[in-house]
């Protein structure tokens, strides 16, 4: 087996024993980036130099004992919207495309404290707005199961870099599902935690009240020990969790016996793929197989998941979002007359449509006069959808429910119909609403030979039980397949020009319109 | 017959709390730093970061409620007001509207027409903005965000004013009631408390209120009380020729006596407030605001009851000097240790004051010690110096805060209680003034009081007045 | 279309959320804006009276600061993103006429 082919968990038992060094585990890690990821397109930005600096860094403190934790020593990625001190945080937008956070963010600060190394920042939908990844200022990633074939998003470049041997973990967030549905799409298992169980400090924001970074990972261990290891009590996050019980890898116990499983009948009707729909049912007879008690039941309220999901999201983003203008970072528009023109060009040419429109949307409903039919009519239908799924625990210790009505779709299909795309998101996004915890985890491939994930939902901090669901099943399906492309033995690989690109950072797409302007405009005005 | 109008005015007045660190970081509040030097990822809104509420803050603006007979919102949240400008880092202020933490409150005042009870809307919690400066030579504007994220209260007035005296009045109390309560210096020129006026006229004994304005940029009493006069004018002006006032924002120009309208079309003043979702609730629990009220400082109308117990001195002294908290604090820890309230309230009435006066500066602004003063007593009361020294040491005490003891003593300025010596000077001026002796002589008393002055003069001071004309006048008699 | 969208209304969000749209942006969000309120219309199906707005999902209040200094001097942090700075400042056009 090939070092890009192990789980996180596996290498840092390897490096434990010195079987391997840091420096090759990373190294392995960008021989697979140098051969694969000009067609994937995963990263946005790689860290090579301080990368393998770090490394020796870490084999030293692995060797003098100061470093311990079962992932010691592993290379990671980090999604893009996550600050990293020092390190390009685009958002996959132009309007950050030069902006380099003077802090890290909790989740990475946790991180490299257990001795993770940053191999680079993966691609996503620009400001995680999508469930493709195609929305990126830096072009789309490509689903390493067919290139043809859009990754999922809004994490898609964290999911390819893992499923495609990458990276050996990354770093994603889940706002309506873009952990889950890209993990699904990519046959790797993703997991949103329960709302204020990861700081959100440092996580650029898109919807504040649903954003939860997470980890993405090639099995349910790796995701239990990162978990394990981001989740952490945060003073300067107000919205953070002080929580007892984060020893998420004592919940890795092939055992199911008697735990109660619920299939929500309406996530099973109108819409879902056959092939999806069969593969639910079967990860339920698994679990039965192995002892749980299944039933199906209704959820009720789906349908209004969506629309309130929607005028929550996009009214947080408007504001959110207010803070790119030009003025303390990022992307100036080259030529304006005066504030309001330089704030508007700005930030017309520094977002991409999707976020945009959502800022749009946002904007009109928190407008003076419909703030009550909209928002407020949001917030009270997430109340009563947060009851359905309260009612729902009272029965049962998860639930499980597809990751997708569909496996990935191909490339350049969904962007053209927004609310269409948006559909997509039904199985994810009232876990969201309600702050609670899933997880997806790859089942089988479909007759076009892409993955189908399923996904479990636990209640309010009880990421154990689904855990615990979703690491049975594993036990019983089996290591999980790899894409033929990420096969490939590509040890004498060489990193190419357009990943050479990356390392001095994407600044030279946008640099002529950026910066330097204002500065030449005042010293022009000096000279007259 | 013409027309007679009232005009009604309420007022939002912005007040920066005194805390050590901003509303939601840690940076310091301190004035006087260079540009951006108390700043953060959080005050500058930088990507990722969150905000985290001081508690202090909720403390002051409970304390600021309870003062003026407010109700407490003991479920309170914070809101996000969303509006573009560089001084604004997030391009949302974080503010309270929907649950504010303070209502229904009001404050009495006196006024010339008696005393008038002015309601109290809100008192809400919010953050400042950064301070925008013109760069005259680059034709663009610099932005520091040193007070960004410095926490204000907002306290909006019902529209319970009818002229400049009454605002005026309102803002005093309010003042003095936020100054006793510590929660700010509230000093209108620094820009620690600030005040925008809305204001409508109608005719007298109309029902409906009239259309109003805002007048922001009011950073004195007298412009304030020049701006209520000029829109009151302005308005009135405009009914009379049959035109509309419109609603909007306007600028007072205190030069020009003028205001002028702020809006321009990129200002859509929709402000899209929503719960702000990086902030929790805030719960005011039974104990929590108890424990406050307990702590309640005595405030001024309770400080002039217990000084006419208490001390015995004038009412229109102890009037004045609860005035400033500061000027009364000097009082009390003065008084507490020289035991001579009337003492210390002469030299507050009168030297002091007259200082102030001179040095065109507020009572908040003294900075010598009430130990030096009482100790300056002290030597006056023990005939270690007179009392025309005692005034030269005094203004080195209100300007240097000396130690009056190593002052006195280093400059020589003890009185001479040395017969002997007293005799030898005084022998010595009658010798040199023939003229006068023999004027005073000859019946005019007047001539006596030239003998003692060139006395004192001779004894630089240093003697007692009353010693040397007892000399004299037992030396020509 | 249930919800018809003006250009008036258009123009104005844009003016909130500072966006400048070119006209066919301008046609396109039109369209979109109005579909997706008549999606958003759905939640008009739902009774929610009675039903408190919820805007966290779980209980938790009263998360403070203590009134305790913990940053310095940290203005070269702050302006070393800035696309124009001098005198450690933020440069921006004029904000005064």
């Amino acid at each position: 087996m090939q070092i890009t082919e192990r789980t996180a968990l596996e290498l840092g038992r390897m490096i434990k024993k010195k079987e391997i060094s840091v420096r090759e585990a990373v190294d392995a890690s960008y021989q697979r980036i140098a051969a694969l990821d000009g067609e994937l397109n995963s990263y946005v930005t790689l860290d090579q130099e301080a990368a393998y600096a770090r490394a020796d860094q870490v084999q030293a403190g692995i060797e003098d004992g100061s470093i311990t934790g079962p992932l010691a020593g592993v290379p990671a990625a980090v999604k893009d919207n996550i600050c990293t001190e020092g390190l390009l945080t685009t958002c996959s937008s132009k309007i950050l495309y030069n902006f380099v956070p003077t802090y890290s963010a909790e989740a990475v600060l946790n991180m490299e404290k257990a001795g993770a190394v940053i191999l680079g920042k993966t691609n996503m939908d620009e400001f995680a707005m999508g469930s493709t990844t195609e929305t990126s200022a830096f072009g789309p990633t490509k689903n390493p199961w067919n290139t043809g074939h859009v990754p999922g998003g809004s994490s898609g470049g964290s999911c390819v870099a893992v499923a495609a041997g990458e990276a050996p973990y990354a770093l994603g967030s889940d706002t309506g599902g873009s952990i889950r549905q890209p993990g699904s799409f990519c046959g790797v298992v993703g997991l949103k935690p329960t709302y204020g169980t990861v700081s959100r400090y440092g996580l650029i924001a898109y919807g504040s009240s649903l954003d939860q970074i997470g980890p993405i990972a090639k099995d349910v261990s790796d995701c239990a020990a990162i978990l394990e290891m981001i989740a952490s009590h945060d003073k300067k996050d107000s919205t953070s969790v002080a929580r007892t019980d984060c020893d998420f890898t004592s919940a890795l116990v092939d055992d199911v016996k008697g735990l109660r499983v619920g299939i929500p009948s309406d996530y099973l009707g109108e819409g879902l793929d056959d092939e999806v729909r069969q593969a639910v049912l079967d990860t339920a007879d698994v679990l039965r197989q192995k002892g749980a008690i299944v039933e199906e039941f209704d959820l009720s309220l789906v349908e209004y998941a969506i629309p309130a999901y929607y005028v929550i999201a996009s009214a947080e983003a408007s504001s959110n979002l207010s803070r790119f203008d030009g003025v303390k970072y990022g992307y100036r528009a080259a030529e304006y007359e005066g504030l309001h023109n330089m704030y508007k060009k700005s930030r017309s040419e520094g977002f991409g449509e999707e976020v945009k429109r959502r800022i749009m949307l946002g904007s009109f409903v928190l407008s003076s006069g419909y703030y009550d039919a909209y928002y407020l009519k949001a917030l009270r239908t997430k109340a009563l959808i947060k009851q359905s799924f309260d009612r729902a625990f009272e029965k049962y210790d998860i639930i499980l429910a597809p990751a997708s009505p569909t496996t990935a779709p191909e490339l350049g299909k969904s962007l053209s119909d927004p609310l269409k795309m948006y559909l997509g998101d039904i199985y994810t996004i009232s876990v969201n609403l309600a702050g609670l915890p899933g997880i997806s985890v790859p089942c089988r491939l479909d007759s076009k030979g892409l993955p189908i994930g399923v996904q479990m939902i636990g209640d309010c901090f009880n990421e154990k039980a689904i855990l615990r669901a979703a690491y049975a099943f594993e036990q019983a399906r089996g290591r999980f397949l790899v894409p033929e492309i990420a096969k490939k033995n590509n040890a004498n690989g060489c990193v190419c020009q357009r990943n050479a690109d990356k390392c001095s950072g994407k600044e030279t797409s946008f640099a002529a319109n950026g910066t330097e302007n204002i500065q030449k405009t005042a010293a022009d005005k000096e000279g007259e | 017959m013409a027309k007679q109008y009232e005009t009604v005015i309420g007022l939002e007045v912005h007040v920066e709390l005194a805390t050590k660190t901003k509303i939601f970081c840690g940076c310091s509040t301190a004035f006087g730093a260079a540009p951006n030097a108390h700043t953060c990822p959080v005050c500058t809104g930088m990507p990722g970061s969150l905000p985290v509420l001081n508690k202090q803050v909720v403390e002051y603006a409970m304390a600021v409620g309870l003062a003026t007979n407010c109700e407490i919102h003991q479920f309170c949240k914070f809101d996000r007001k969303n509006y573009f400008y560089p001084d604004n880092p997030q391009n949302y202020q974080i503010s309270q509207l929907y649950l504010p933490i303070c209502h229904d409150g009001y404050v009495e005042v006196d006024t010339s027409a008696g005393t008038r009870k002015i309601g109290i809307h809100e008192i809400h919690m919010e953050e400042d903005a950064g301070k925008l400066i013109h760069d005259e030579w680059e034709d663009c504007s610099l932005v520091d965000y040193n007070r960004s994220g410095v926490p204000l209260i907002e306290i909006v007035s019902e529209p319970d004013m009818r002229s400049a005296e009454e605002v005026i009045a309102y803002l005093e109390k309010l003042r003095l009631i936020i100054q006793y309560l510590g929660a700010s210096d509230c000093k209108l020129q620094e820009g620690s408390m600030r005040a925008d006026v809305n204001l409508s006229v109608r005719e007298l004994g109309a029902e409906k209120f009239g259309t109003r304005t805002e007048m922001k940029n009011l950073n004195s009493f007298k412009a304030i009380a020049r701006a209520i006069d000029g829109e009151r004018e302005r308005q009135i002006e405009l009914l009379e020729e049959g035109k509309p006032v419109i609603q909007e924002t306007r600028r007072w120009d205190d030069n020009k006596e003028y205001s002028y309208p702020m809006r321009s079309k990129e200002d859509a003043h929709d402000y899209r407030y929503f719960p702000d979702p990086d902030l929790v609730p805030i719960v005011i629990s039974d104990e929590w605001l108890q424990a406050v009220k307990d702590r309640q400082p005595e405030l001024r109308t309770e400080k002039l009851a217990r000084y006419k117990k208490e001390f015995d001195i004038p009412e229109y002294d102890a009037g004045i000097i609860t005035e400033s908290k500061h000027m009364a604090d000097i009082f009390e820890e003065a008084t507490a240790l020289c035991g001579k309230p009337k003492k210390v309230s002469n030299w507050l009435m009168g030297e002091t004051l007259r200082l102030l006066k001179e040095e065109n500066r507020e009572p908040e602004t003294l900075d010598f010690s009430p130990k030096h003063l009482a100790k300056l007593i002290d030597l006056a009361e023990a005939g270690t110096i007179n009392q025309t020294v005692a005034k030269e040491v005094f203004e080195q005490i209100f300007r240097e805060d000396v130690d009056p003891e190593a002052y006195v003593e280093e400059h020589g300025l003890k009185t001479v209680n040395d017969e002997g010596e007293l005799r030898t000077i005084v022998e010595g001026v009658i010798a040199a003034n023939p003229q006068s002796v023999a004027d005073y002589k000859g019946g005019k008393e007047k001539a006596l009081g030239f003998l003692v002055g060139q006395t004192m003069k001779a004894m630089k001071g240093k003697a007692n007045p009353a010693a040397v004309n007892a000399m004299l006048r037992e030396l020509l008699a | 279309m249930a919800n018809i969208i003006s250009d008036e209304t258009i123009e104005y969000v844009g003016i909130l959320a500072k966006l400048e749209l070119s006209d066919e942006e301008k046609e396109q969000a039109k369209k979109d804006i109005g579909r997706m309120l008549d999606y958003v219309d759905k939640l008009n199906e739902l009774d929610t009276s009675g039903v408190e707005p919820m805007s966290h999902v779980f209980p938790v209040s009263n998360v403070f600061r203590e009134d305790v200094v913990t940053n310095g001097d940290e203005h070269e942090a702050t302006l070393k993103n800035a696309p124009a700075a001098k005198e450690q400042s933020f440069m921006v056009p004029k904000t005064v006429e």
